[in-house]
């Protein structure tokens, strides 16, 4: 079943555009469909917030159009389909796509050295049943009743038929099926192309890190989605054919089944979920850091091994979710224990950041920007999750929004940083032209603070008490004294909100009418993707490159005082300029 | 393929570990095998771990280059896996007739917990998918040999492995479930 992904280059528009199975416009195809549902998702999210700040009050401008029954108004049931159809947007169809679809498909071949994936055809599957999956999700939105409105987890018995009786709780559960298998299909193809097909002498030792995250996440991808699938089958067929899988076995339900049954499923593939969003972020700023510092990432190896220990250890940690479920005490503790244990690698990751920026000479630009704004998100949010871990805090943090502002700043924030700063480092080989720096630069600073002030107020309304998924925060008195916080944290919302619409600018000026990139390497990196043409021609490499050193070797003293860079087909100056003999330790295999 | 069997083997984890919940938190659970027959349920099992053997024995065949005894063995795999299906089916209408129904169960004239018929569907219906797709896999990799496409051109015989591959996980699954759902 091996070969090399060589395929003639299509003529056609359909074959070409559409309905490619080349690795590079499917990554396209992928940004694109993120980048429309984080726009989507993003509208609905200025919309909780408009409805959090002015409850009762019209929507400005949409809302009339959207809802003219209550002329604009926000009614708590449309509020409950927003938050949850938010947050199932973001994941599954926003940053999935963006970070998994899009820099997976483009980055591991190019920089593993191989000309396509190894199952292009599954590719291009994978590509067109998200867009399946999305738009079972977009329908949901208008069917009768409304879409999903049990919180994007879908816990039953809200999610049963007696909690939620329209059809679009049925079909959220069908489009995250779908949506599954694709990063299924996605998630063999990756693991697959980067075993078999890594270019001579790229042992795994000179994989970028991003490779490298992206690999980890591909393995958390295929074996814990199958969980949420078979969760999503379940409770299917509860709500379609009348089985009773989570009708809890009570006598006023008449069960015989059990709701929890389903958060654990849920959690065992959710919190794998999580690694899933940032793993990618991680190789990436792993490597944009070394690469802007002009320094050799810090600890290459020990960074390797903490992914992967992150990855082994997501699998055991899913319990910190269901401490409030009456989970035995003993359990509880366990998964505390891990929990805790989880930040060890973290932190490693994160001194060795810090190490690779230490003492270099750092280039700031927006891609650099955003990678230092994933240390700093994600600090915040790793720093509060220790509340969060631990069971006595959690009990009373738990369904706060504490809990909002930390998952926002780990897993949507940062990944989404990491996800920016791939798009401003990468742009020039995608499509030949930069993004426009200064907006670039304006687009970060509008981003990092009101993103900052939005879940640091978050933080401290909810360590006040505020509980999450509330439509009229004035309800309960108590909730009501936070008004004032809960306006901050609009405001600083809009201008968030506002500042995605200066980067929707840049993108689509800059991909037609931006700066032309004439040179192979404007960003004087040493990784294979560099070593071809800007935009990358079909078929990657003329010849399949043979690589002799690791992806970070900045400002080594062998390269003279004139360049401080190698890229990864160069010996290094008085080495040998033979390629590692075949019998070293994890020897490619040639295509 | 190995991915893929992973994978796999991760969503029938799902539903395996649904049922064990909800059979040990439930209290009116039957005994399985007062309600399941499982002497034809054991004859299926035989033949489909039979079904493995002459897929071992095809891809022996497949290895050695002969293709009418790679054929052959194929043909029988084929064969088995069809006779398991039939064999199910009749299960099936069998038990409904019974009144082990998808989403209420009653045996002897007694209410049973109506999630011991909609477990035993669910992941036995799951495997019969599997069962299923794996016997259309099958026939177009016998068409194939039939044609000599693994003989031409330098293309292995490794399609014949791969499928033996899905076919034994597949296998593997039924004795793990056979377990589970009728012996314990």
């Amino acid at each position: 079943m091996s070969h090399d992904g060589i395929h003639p280059e299509p003529t056609s528009f359909l074959r070409k555009h559409v309905f490619s199975v080349d690795h590079k416009v499917i990554a396209k195809q992928f940004m694109w469909f993120g980048l429309v549902w984080l726009l989507i998702g993003g509208l609905m999210a200025m919309m909780i917030r408009w409805q959090l700040a002015n409850p009762g009050e019209p929507f400005p401008v949409l809302g009339k159009l959207l809802w003219p029954h209550t002329e604009g108004v926000i009614s708590p049931d449309v509020y409950n389909m927003l938050f949850s159809m938010h947050g199932t947007i973001m994941i599954f169809l926003g940053l999935t796509p963006l970070l998994i679809g899009a820099w997976g498909n483009y980055c591991i071949p190019l920089m593993i050295g191989a000309r396509d994936m190894i199952f292009p055809t599954l590719n291009m599957l994978s590509f067109w049943t998200v867009v399946a999956g999305g738009a079972v999700g977009f329908y949901s939105l208008f069917v009768p009743l409304g879409a999903l409105e049990a919180g994007w987890t879908g816990y039953p018995p809200l999610s049963s038929t007696v909690g939620t009786q329209g059809s679009g709780e049925t079909l959220w559960a069908v489009a995250v099926f779908l949506i599954g298998a694709s990063s299924i299909m996605g998630g063999i193809n990756y693991i697959t192309t980067i075993v078999r097909l890594r270019a001579p002498g790229m042992t795994w030792g000179r994989m970028p890190l991003t490779v490298w995250g992206l690999f980890f996440t591909a393995v958390l991808n295929v074996l814990f989605l199958p969980v949420i699938g078979s969760a999503m089958l379940l409770l299917i067929l509860d709500r379609v054919f009348g089985t009773q899988f989570y009708v809890a076995a009570t006598f006023s339900s008449g069960g015989g089944g059990d709701p929890i049954l389903y958060q654990h499923l849920f959690w065992i593939f959710g919190h794998p979920e999580v690694y899933i969003l940032i793993l990618p972020a991680w190789g990436i700023v792993g490597d944009l850091l070394s690469f802007y510092a002009r320094k050799p990432a810090f600890g290459y190896r020990v960074t390797v091994g903490a992914m992967f220990a992150v990855t082994v250890l997501s699998a055991l940690v899913y319990g910190h979710h269901m401490f409030t479920t009456g989970l035995s005490a003993m359990l509880g503790e366990s998964f505390m224990l891990l929990t805790m244990i989880i930040s060890v690698p973290g932190e490693i990751l994160f001194f060795n950041w810090l190490h690779t920026i230490w003492k270099g000479s750092l280039r700031m630009t927006t891609a650099m920007c955003f990678s230092l704004g994933v240390i700093f998100v994600f600090g915040l949010g790793g720093l509060t999750g220790l509340y969060l871990a631990t069971i006595s805090t959690d009990i009373f943090l738990h369904d706060t929004y504490f809990v909002v502002g930390h998952f926002h700043l780990t897993m949507a924030a940062s990944a989404l940083f990491g996800a920016f700063a791939g798009l401003y480092h990468w742009m020039p080989k995608m499509f030949g032209r930069f993004l426009d720096e200064r907006l670039g630069l304006l687009h970060f600073w509008t981003t990092i603070v009101p993103l900052t002030i939005v879940f640091c107020t978050m933080f401290v309304s909810g360590y006040a008490g505020m509980p999450r998924r509330y439509a009229d925060p004035t309800s309960a008195p108590y909730v009501a004294e936070l008004q004032g916080l809960n306006t901050i944290t609009s405001i600083a919302a809009f201008i968030l909100g506002a500042a995605q619409l200066l980067f929707a600018y840049n993108f689509i000026k800059s991909r037609w009418w931006g700066k032309k990139c004439t040179e192979d390497n404007p960003w004087q990196v040493g990784t294979l993707e560099w070593t071809i043409p800007s935009p990358a021609p079909h078929y990657n490499f003329k010849e399949i490159p043979t690589v002799v050193t690791g992806p970070h070797e900045f400002s080594h003293p062998a390269l003279g005082p004139d360049r401080d860079w190698i890229s990864q087909t160069e010996p290094l100056p008085g080495t040998s300029p033979e390629p590692s003999s075949p019998a070293a330790p994890g020897a490619p295999v040639t295509a | 393929m190995w991915c893929f069997i992973a994978q796999d083997g991760f969503s029938f984890g799902g539903l395996l570990l649904a049922y064990g919940i909800l059979r040990f938190t439930a209290v009116d659970w039957p005994r399985p095998d007062h309600v399941l027959g499982i002497g034809l349920t054991a004859v299926a099992t035989f033949i489909l771990i039979l079904s493995s053997v002459s897929m071992v024995m095809s891809v022996e065949a497949a290895k050695a280059c002969d293709q009418k005894r790679t054929a052959k063995w194929l043909g029988l795999t084929i064969l088995g896996g069809l006779t398991f299906l039939g064999i199910q089916a009749y299960e099936y209408t069998h038990l409904v007739g019974l009144g082990i129904g998808f989403t209420s169960s009653v045996f002897d004239g007694v209410d049973i917990n109506d999630l011991f018929g909609s477990t035993f569907y669910a992941v036995t219906g799951f495997h019969g998918l599997h069962v299923t797709a794996g016997v259309i896999y099958l026939m177009c990799i016998y068409r194939g040999v039939l044609k000599g496409k693994y003989t031409q051109g330098g293309m292995s015989y490794s399609a014949v492995e791969l499928v033996g591959l899905f076919w034994h996980f597949v296998d593997l699954v039924w004795i793990l479930v056979f377990t589970f759902i009728y012996l314990l």
